[in-house]
């Protein structure tokens, strides 16, 4: 018993730990006082600011621009790349798997500063566009690692049953294997749609000539000194990804509902 | 499978060269040339990029690096354990809950939680308007190390506690009733057989609070204020501020070796405890 | 033989659901007993109760007289062969077996002699520094076996220890555990789901449904007078008949009067009886008991196994000769065929 309330002790304190900052973020975010030591009374005058905040607004518009396109463009890419390379040799495969994981092992400054130097090395100009392909490049290979199992796992004989049932290569892949491996796809998606709207230091190498992202944003702000415009826009963030965790749950427990409503059949 | 499908991967075997395997060759490239090179004949090798790294300056930097990097990740082991075994013990009812509770702040963004510390740690931040209020003076809580490993720990947590979490749940209970059944008390148990089997766990959440910890700039650069040089700082000002592309990509070069060397050295003994079990005693 | 070395006295396991209900059972030294049952029947829940890994809810449980009701696991003399053996995969098999006296701190000479003895006994010598995904399913069996004797426990406790072996394995290791009991000369408390394992093996034999104990016997006394329907049906195949008790040494079933050897119920009162597929003799229609057609005929390796379906319900019988499905026969058995057991047990 003793043990049992130092544990429930202790996650309170990591809890706190892990809590008490957004809490701070979300309370100054409706202060009505600069210096965040005093509490100047209940004022919305910060979330005004955010939204007349042109930098703001041109970062949020690229932010979810380059996610969009980015985790779109690597979902096809990743999941067709997946279904090539589960049919290479052995060697070339874990040749090309091993390169794959490159960027998922490099420090993300590896990745950035070596793709910063790829564009400037055969003059682009880094803007939306680089911004864009490096975005894409890291997510490929979170696509492919969340695809792979669920090719490792798919019957063998699925595709052969449907050429064997008169199925053309490409139809058998579209309707059969493209169904089973489904669950992945969508995962690898939203990894990739996460870690490109997260993203910060990647970004912050390969762009240039005005188009930022809201993690640059807050860096370079928070760099200037604390604002409390960065406040409300925290506590719009965090109340974005808890609907969209809300959204996400709920679309899972209807799936899961659904699936066994259809055993009963 | 087709084995015609092999055509499927053929644009991404060509994207990887050129957005994967290109960059890290022009990056070492970099780092074994002079700056003054403009066009591809007048390329000139050198190795005084390596030797300027060694330079004390800079090998100060990079132990310093390592070791904040190295105090960080025992920080969030020492704390991140004993979390990852608790919420494996907690009811299988609760237990999903409490995860999502704990990995939720890391949905926020990167940036946000460090700039959070800023509010909290800083001069006029939360804890010294406190103390003043109590009549103590402020202290100087941002822009110093412990301010930069209370960043990476509360950054990094949970890349320590979810890969040994994963292992504890995965391991056999009736491991740890064996154990119990053969004598051993729960200490003794603990010790000879739940640490050795979650060891392959603590091991990846090592290498991955490790990573990212001693290759971050972000974290430094906001908590840790612009006093002192860390080796991700340095990259970064190297190629953005003094733009020395050449001596940039041999401190990348290093630390990517630094990065690879020390994950080569984690995983040998991971296997070395997983092989042959009569060490362990 | 005779020294009750485990008594469980009204022992109860509530979870959500009660799951052992008033068990009351001992345990003699040096007897294989074996704990039988479906699953679900509380069998291994009792089991666990033994070892320490669960406590009992309600009742006492005794070990040489001592009640150890609260006394952990770590500090019974009882060990366990687990269901899946829960060799510790970190360790390699000498350090396996040696887990429990390295925990003694014995010296290490002994652990080399102890552990070189206990290989011999599981016919396992020279695996000591192989790894245990090295092994057979056999082997490994063998090794849980031999990492729990070295403990010198006075009671063994094996949970299905032989379910993930095939057949023919299975066989094999039934005689050896057996053999391996008297040469230790250690009590043994088993559990299983298999009855014909449970037949083979054990001095006495626990059958066990839905929480309770159905009945307590040695292997002979369970086959052959099972107390109940549900006992009757576990142990090997049987047909079931409702019928009335007419008077001592009388049944009526199937309309029909039988002498049979059983006594003692009340007048007219209502039974089951139990046939024996193995003990009706298929014969000629006219000089059958009872009269029937053959519905199916399944060959079984040994004997035929037919459904003779006799109007009013089918009854299973083995014959090492085949009838054709289709075919009208009579079916015939002797008094000390009819088994009856009252129906309220």
């Amino acid at each position: 018993m003793v043990k049992r309330n130092l544990h429930k002790i202790y996650m309170g304190l990591i809890f706190v730990f892990l809590y008490a900052p957004i809490l701070v973020l979300v309370t100054y975010s409706f202060n009505d006082s600069t210096s965040r030591g005093n509490w100047g009374g209940f004022t919305l005058k910060w979330y005004i600011d955010l939204f007349n905040d042109r930098d703001i607004k041109t970062a949020l518009y690229y932010t979810v621009i380059v996610a969009v396109l980015a985790a779109t463009i690597a979902t096809f890419i990743g999941t067709i790349s997946a279904i090539g390379l589960y049919n290479f040799n052995k060697t070339p495969k874990s040749i090309m798997v091993n390169i794959n994981y490159l960027p998922v092992v490099n420090p993300d400054i590896v990745t950035g500063l070596s793709l910063m130097i790829l564009y400037l090395s055969t003059n682009m100009r880094l803007g939306f566009l680089s911004m864009l392909l490096s975005h894409i490049t890291f997510d490929i290979p979170f696509v492919i690692l969340a695809v792979m199992p669920k090719l490792k796992s798919l019957n063998k004989h699925l595709t052969e049953a449907a050429l064997d049932l008169g199925a053309t290569p490409l139809y058998a892949l579209r309707k059969v294997v493209i169904p089973e491996i489904m669950p992945g796809i969508i995962t690898g998606f939203l990894i990739a749609f996460t870690l490109s709207i997260d993203d910060f230091v990647i970004s912050f190498f390969t762009t240039g000539s005005g188009v930022t992202n809201l993690s640059i944003v807050i860096y370079s702000m928070a760099r200037r000194g604390v604002k409390p415009t960065i406040n409300a826009l925290s506590t719009l963030m965090l109340t974005a990804v808890l609907i969209l965790l809300f959204i996400i749950n709920k679309r899972s427990a209807l799936v899961d509902g659904q699936k066994n409503n259809g055993g009963n059949y | 499978m087709n084995k015609k499908q092999k055509f499927f991967a053929y644009p991404y075997v060509v994207w990887m060269f050129i957005f994967i395997v290109l960059p890290i060759v022009l990056v070492f490239l970099y780092s074994i040339t002079t700056k003054e090179v403009n066009n591809i004949k007048t390329i000139n090798f050198t190795l005084n990029n390596y030797k300027l790294f060694f330079d004390p300056l800079y090998i100060g930097v990079t132990i310093r690096s390592i070791n904040l990097a190295l105090v960080s990740t025992i920080f969030c082991l020492v704390l991140g354990y004993p979390i990852a075994f608790i919420i494996s013990k907690i009811n299988i009812k609760h237990r999903n809950t409490v995860l999502l509770l704990f990995i939720l702040p890391m949905w926020m963004n990167m940036l946000l939680r460090t700039y959070a510390w800023m509010t909290i740690l800083g001069n006029n931040g939360i804890i010294n308007n406190f103390l003043n209020m109590l009549g103590f003076p402020s202290l100087r809580l941002l822009y110093n190390n412990s301010a930069i490993i209370i960043g990476m720990v509360y950054n990094f947590l949970p890349f320590m506690v979810l890969p040994i979490y994963t292992a504890l749940s995965k391991m056999d209970q009736h491991l740890v009733e064996a154990s119990h059944d053969l004598g051993a008390d729960n200490r003794t148990t603990f010790l000879r057989v739940i640490l050795p089997l979650s060891l392959p766990g603590v091991i990846s959440g090592i290498i991955m609070v490790f990573m990212p910890a001693v290759s971050s700039f972000v974290i430094p650069r906001l908590l840790g204020g612009n006093r002192s040089l860390y080796i991700g700082t340095l990259i970064e000002n190297l190629f953005l501020v003094t733009g020395d592309w050449n001596f940039g990509s041999a401190v990348a070069i290093m630390m990517m070796l630094i990065i690879l060397v020390s994950m080569s050295i984690l995983n040998r003994f991971d296997v070395d405890k997983e092989g042959g079990g009569s060490n362990l005693w | 033989m005779g020294n009750k070395i485990i008594e469980l006295k009204n022992i109860s396991k509530d979870y959500d659901v009660r799951v052992l209900n008033k068990i009351n059972l001992y345990v003699n030294e040096n007897e294989f007993l074996t704990l039988l049952g479906p699953s679900g029947c509380g069998k291994t829940t009792t089991l666990r109760i033994l070892g320490g890994f669960e406590f009992p809810t309600e009742g006492d449980l005794f070990f040489e007289g001592k009640n150890i009701n609260n006394v952990p696991p770590h500090k019974r003399q009882i060990n366990t062969v687990f269901q899946k053996y829960a060799l510790f995969p970190h360790l390699n098999i000498y350090e396996n077996i040696a887990f429990g006296l390295r925990i003694k701190k014995t010296s290490d000479a002994i652990i080399k002699e102890e552990v070189k003895k206990m290989l011999k006994l599981v016919n396992l010598e020279g695996f000591e520094s192989r790894n245990i995904d090295s092994l057979s399913g056999g082997q490994q069996q063998r090794i849980a076996i031999a990492r729990a004797l070295i403990n010198k426990p006075k009671v063994l406790l094996l949970d299905e220890p032989l379910g993930a072996l095939d057949l023919k394995l299975r066989k094999e290791m039934q005689l050896e555990l057996k053999h391996m009991q008297r040469e230790v000369g250690i009590t043994f408390v088993y559990v299983t789901h298999d009855q014909e394992e449970a037949l083979t093996m054990s001095d006495t034999v626990v059958v066990m449904n839905h929480g309770e104990i159905q009945q307590i016997g040695t292997p002979v006394d369970i086959y052959n007078e099972p107390e109940n329907a549900f006992v009757a049906d576990f142990i090997g195949e049987s047909n079931i008949i409702d019928g009335v008790m007419n008077e001592d040494y009388l049944v009526t079933f199937l309309g029909r009067t039988f002498k049979c050897v059983d006594y003692g119920f009340n007048k007219n009162e209502s039974i089951h009886v139990v046939l024996r597929p193995e003990d009706i003799v298929m014969v000629p229609e006219k000089e059958g008991y009872l009269k029937g057609t053959v519905t199916s005929t399944i060959f079984k390796g040994v004997h035929y196994e037919m459904i003779v379906n006799v109007g009013a319900l089918d009854i299973l019988v083995q014959s090492t000769y085949q009838s054709p499905v289709g075919d009208r026969v009579g079916l015939k058995f002797t008094p000390e065929d009819i088994h009856i057991m009252s129906k309220e047990a």
